[in-house]
């Protein structure tokens, strides 16, 4: 088997700066880099910390848990180049991590639009807000790997059983908070919209999404957290590639230390997957919106 | 017999809800001429907003009508166009284009871009506004947002301007200022203003009449008080003047004294 090579850059997403430019050249130039290292340094120190302690935990036993020193050992190469490829399963964290995002970025963009429709309509039409809530909050509570069976007898395949389960685990909390925004926008802005005469079609863009922004990106923000814990768990049953069907494989070939690296990658995605979500909303509601 | 331009006729109010009635407001007759600033005063829940906002159109009358220029009022519309007491700006937009938006929808097919982009301008100019116009509400203070509010209102050539407590927010000198603006609006525009406020210093000093309604529930008009003083009415000028004195303790032995009658 092969796989097409993305055509994108990996750098994109993460290089986003979220910190305003400095005012002045070296005033602001210092205030930055002391701002950075209060940033950066309290995390930094934990790591250490907890690397330190670990490494004692754990020592050089070889059963359990590897310790980092061991993991930079037998994974080295997994960690200083996620970009190789020798064909088959056997490719850098990178292109599993990839395979795993762009599966994420088609199910999670199928159920931020219909999460929005549908969040508007049970949140603007009072029956079919008595009519579907019960059973959204009944479903939402349905585990993610609960729905991959029944996806893949389905659709017998595993590529669109995996864009469902993203789907139907990230769905829920966009079409509640959604709806929740819609029955939350202020009485005064509805009285302007009549008082205006807007038409239904004006209303919606011009008064009920603007009000509603900030709450559709809570539901956006915790939706691409979900699709992301469940595409991991649904690739280690479905197989194939991805990152989570390559830590079960690395699991069957006892490669634990491989395994550790995989969680670090996992984790740092999810992270900036959720922040790339927060400064989307940021930039949509231009700051002014009320949170 | 003529009608006036702006007439309340036998307006009551009842709000139901399940099995449980409250009669709002009873029998409430009105009458207000073309370029007349009438003010509504009264107690807290005495039911003057909900008369404001059967006039916008927003809450139905239960009983009677509301009759402006020869038209009964069913829904609301920017003709009776209202300055809320929260400013009710929209967040999103700036200053500019909150009033842009109003009037885009007012003047659509009636203006060219061009000339709906200088009449927002314009009435920014009104209440002195156009050095803010590309702040967002969040950024500007309490007085600006009302005065936002006011040149929104304008800017929509209503027949009737509706004023609910639009100071009623502010403190007392940025209050002062803001009445001083409406009443240099009011001498140039000549609109017809209906407006609530809890204020006896502000009715007397902006009104031509002021309403004066009794407790609720069941809240109908008292009395009725023409404010005759020469305009234009100046804060310092008018303060000492036994009308304005007069009319002053009359609305306050009307609010005070008998308020149990």
């Amino acid at each position: 088997m092969s796989f097409p090579k993305p055509a994108f850059t990996p750098s994109e997403p993460i290089a986003v700066d979220l910190r305003e430019p400095p005012p002045g050249p070296f005033a602001g130039l210092a205030r930055r880099a002391s701002a950075t290292a209060a940033a950066v340094l309290p995390p930094a120190l934990t790591l250490l910390i907890i690397l330190v302690v670990w490494q004692l935990l754990c020592g050089d036993s070889y059963e359990g848990l590897p310790s980092p020193s061991r993991i930079w050992s037998e994974s080295r190469e997994l960690i200083v180049d996620p970009f190789f490829d020798r064909g088959g399963v056997d490719k850098g964290l990178f292109w599993h991590i990839l395979t795993s995002l762009r599966r994420v970025a088609l199910g999670f963009s199928i159920s931020a639009v219909c999460g929005v429709l549908l969040g508007v309509l049970i949140g603007a039409n009072r029956w079919a807000h008595r009519g579907l809530d019960p059973i959204f909050q009944v479903l939402r509570t349905v585990p993610p790997l609960a729905w991959l069976p029944i996806s893949l007898a389905a659709f017998h395949e595993a590529n669109p059983s995996a864009l469902f389960v993203i789907f139907v685990t990230s769905i829920w909390p966009i079409i509640i908070n959604t709806a929740v925004g819609v029955r939350n926008i202020p009485e005064d802005y509805v009285n302007v919209a009549r008082v205006l005469r807007l038409s239904p079609a004006e209303y919606v863009f011009k008064i009920l999404l603007p009000a509603t922004t900030p709450y559709i990106f809570t539901g956006l923000r915790i939706g691409v957290g979900m699709s992301w814990l469940a595409i991991v768990a649904s690739e280690m049953l479905l197989g194939g590639v991805g990152v989570g069907f390559f830590i079960w494989d690395q699991y069957n070939a006892s490669r634990i230390s491989d395994i550790v690296v995989a969680l670090a990658w996992v984790g740092l995605t999810g992270f900036f997957l959720d922040r790339i979500v927060a400064l989307a909303g940021r930039i949509v509601s231009r700051g002014s919106a009320l949170s | 017999m003529a009608k006036a331009y702006l007439s309340i006729e036998g307006v009551g109010v009842t709000f139901q809800k399940g099995a449980s009635k409250s009669e709002v407001l009873r029998d409430i007759d009105l009458q207000v001429d073309q370029g007349e600033f009438v003010s509504l005063i009264g107690h807290s829940g005495c039911g003057k907003s909900t008369l404001l906002n059967v006039v916008a159109g927003l809450i139905p009358a239960t009983t009677g009508a509301v009759i402006l220029d020869r038209e009964a009022v069913e829904a609301p519309g920017p003709e009776r166009a209202v300055v809320f007491q929260n400013h009710s700006l929209l967040p999103w937009l700036s200053v500019q284009e909150n009033v842009r938006l109003a009037v885009d929808k007012v003047f659509a097919g009636k203006k060219s871009a061009a000339e709906r982009r200088d009449w927002t301008l314009h009435n920014l100019d009104l209440v002195k506004m156009t050095q803010a116009r590309d702040k967002r509400p969040s950024e500007i203070s309490g007085g600006m947002k009302q005065r936002v509010g006011i040149a929104r209102v304008l800017a929509m050539q209503p027949k009737v301007l509706l004023l609910d407590e639009p100071f009623g927010a502010l403190d007392a000198l940025t209050r002062a200022h803001l009445q001083d603006s409406v009443m240099e609006i009011q001498t140039a525009l000549r609109n017809t203003v209906l407006m609530i406020t809890h204020d006896v210093d502000e009715a007397v000093l902006l009104s031509d009449r002021i309403v004066m309604m009794t407790n609720g529930p069941r809240a109908t008009i008292g009395d009725i008080l023409a404010v005759d003083l020469a305009r234009p009415r100046d804060r310092l000028a008018v303060a000492g003047n036994p009308t304005y004195v007069g009319t002053r303790a009359s609305v306050i032995e009307f609010l005070y004294a008998r308020r149990a009658a």
